[in-house]
């Protein structure tokens, strides 16, 4: 059960019900990225806007589980104000631990760390993916 | 309750485990392990070719299937078609038949509650023929109804596609008169058995089916294994989709002749082991009578909906179910987040759109969970599940969902 818990840390069930950065831009300065789990019905849009080598927004809507929306949401806040490559090592990292792989602990998850506990549940580990991989491919563009 | 010795046939159950999500895949019972490892072990080769005495024992084992699987529903033996499953199944008969007969404004008749192999095929063939699709409109509580039916049919209507149990709402469709009223305006029956080869006896001289797909391992049988019946004279007509080994007749440079039916569509090696096996599915239906089955499963359905119905918290989406079948979600909810909390407690069940986005969509929601209930199931495991879904309902609300 602890676990669990760990789970649903309240960090993120904070974001759940309170998510920041939610509604997309109709702007084609952003790049947006639509991504979808169709087995669960997790279905994320993410959109980021960059200047000069920097995040300068990051946005989502979408609907799924509890650690999707949160996941989300955290990945907006962590993200705006980044340098690109800084936020892509930060996502790179992010996948790596939500997946139970080896991270690099010179790279700061901040608030993202939360999602620590999403490791030991392998059928999990989407929900708190998707996102972040939506996010990769809007910096990529 | 029934007394059944059913359970111990059930190596997979162990260490506490509550397997409900027979819906989606049935446990096997250790006879069928056993006719598999019997090929493996002491035969594995090739069938219809080595004729050699293990040869000869493989091609019998698997020949003896499509006989048992024939009489078990009343058919003939060339109407067994072996195919990798009921989705293979559809898709053999929308891409032979369908994309033979079909052409511009004809008509497709399906419904809202089929699973994605039962409407994509068909989807396909609208596209590529300029047929249309129509849906039969459900009823209130998302039924197939015989008067529903009747404002689809037209004379236009070529195809009549539909599942026989829903596999998320476990209502049996009324098939007979449906047949029969597809029948008098010349259109062919493709019906989805997959769920309901588990439940229910499935006579196809009774019903006048056309053809009938299902599954081996939503019956006690191995996966990769499928069967398509079709009347004789429609798979006659029909053209193999996939060309290779073994169905083939005669090959020269300039021309090729395919074997009759079933065997036209049964390009390459099949999974032998797998339809060796089925048979002693098959057998396992016969010594024990599906009613007998379903009956228990019934009881083991009233005794949970029972419980179920006195907790706050749930919501469920098929009461009055046919089938042992609950689809519902804990209220505020994700189903995800749910089912990670009985996935804790050892307890195995589905969360999604179970591959029919088309009835979460008609049922309002965007997943939900889905319970199902089969003949090794017993009380202990609906009261491990019972009690674990107030627990969860607690769980989740001290986590401020």
């Amino acid at each position: 059960m602890a676990n669990l818990e760990n789970l649903y840390r309240e960090v993120i069930m904070e974001h759940y019900k309170n998510p920041r950065n939610k509604g997309l831009i109709d702007d084609p300065s952003y790049h947006t990225k639509h991504i979808k789990n169709p087995s669960c019905g997790d279905d994320v849009t993410i959109q980021s806007k960059c200047n000069d080598g920097i995040v300068e927004d990051c946005r989502f809507e979408g609907s799924g589980c509890s650690i999707c929306c949160a996941s989300a949401s955290v990945l907006t806040e962590t993200m705006i104000g980044k340098k690109v490559e800084t936020a892509e090592a930060i996502a790179n990292n992010y996948l790596r631990m939500v997946s139970n792989e080896s991270i690099d602990p010179d790279i700061d998850l901040e608030e993202a760390e939360v999602f620590a506990g999403v490791r030991l549940f392998p059928a999990r580990i989407k929900c708190a993916s998707i996102s972040w991989k939506a996010f990769l491919d809007t910096i990529k563009k | 309750m029934s007394n059944r010795n059913w359970r111990q046939e059930f190596p997979q159950i162990k260490n506490g485990l509550v397997y409900l999500d027979s819906a989606a895949m049935s446990l096997k019972p250790q006879r069928v392990i056993d006719a598999i490892d019997h090929y493996y072990q002491d035969l594995s080769v090739n069938i219809h070719r080595g004729l050699y005495p293990t040869g000869v024992e493989a091609t019998d084992l698997y020949e003896q299937t499509r006989e048992d699987v024939a009489s078990y529903i009343n058919a003939d033996f060339e109407e067994i078609v072996f195919t990798r499953g009921t989705t293979a199944s559809l898709n053999l008969v929308a891409s032979s038949y369908g994309l033979q007969n079909l052409k511009e404004g004809d008509e497709i008749i399906v419904s809202e509650l089929e699973h994605h192999s039962s409407y994509l095929p068909w989807f396909e063939v609208a596209k590529k023929t300029k047929s249309v699709i129509r849906f039969v409109p459900l009823t209130k509580v998302g039924r197939i109804s015989v008067e529903n039916f009747k404002k689809v049919l037209s004379d236009n209507t070529k195809v009549v596609a539909l599942t026989y149990v829903s596999n998320v709402m476990g209502f049996i469709t009324p098939l007979k008169e449906i047949i029969q009223l597809a029948h008098s305006k010349g259109a062919i029956t493709v019906i989805d058995g997959a769920q309901a080869l588990p439940h229910l006896k499935v006579d196809v001289k009774d019903l006048d089916l056309d053809f009938l797909a299902f599954s081996a391992h939503k019956m006690l049988g191995p996966t990769g294994v499928g069967i398509l019946y079709g009347k004789k004279e429609l798979l006659d007509q029909m053209n193999p989709i996939e060309f290779g080994g073994d169905m083939n007749d005669d090959v020269t440079l300039t021309e090729a002749t395919y074997k009759d039916t079933p065997y036209k569509f049964e390009a390459g090696t099949m999974p032998v082991a797998g339809f060796i096996a089925f048979r002693d599915t098959i057998e396992y239906f016969n010594r024990y009578s599906i009613k007998e089955i379903e009956s228990y499963c019934m009881e083991l359905y009233a005794y949970a909906i029972e419980k179920l119905n006195t907790i706050e918290g749930i919501e469920i989406y098929n009461p009055n179910t046919d089938t042992a079948i609950i689809s519902f979600n804990l209220k505020n909810v994700p189903p995800h987040d749910a089912v990670t909390y009985y996935a804790d407690k050892n307890i195995c069940m589905r969360a999604g759109q179970h591959c029919a986005k088309l009835v979460t969509r008609f049922l309002g929601i965007q997943s939900c969970l889905r319970v199902s209930f089969y003949l090794y199931n017993n009380k202990e495991d609906i009261d491990r599940f019972v009690e674990t879904t107030k627990e969860a309902i607690l769980f989740f609300k001290n986590m401020g969902f």
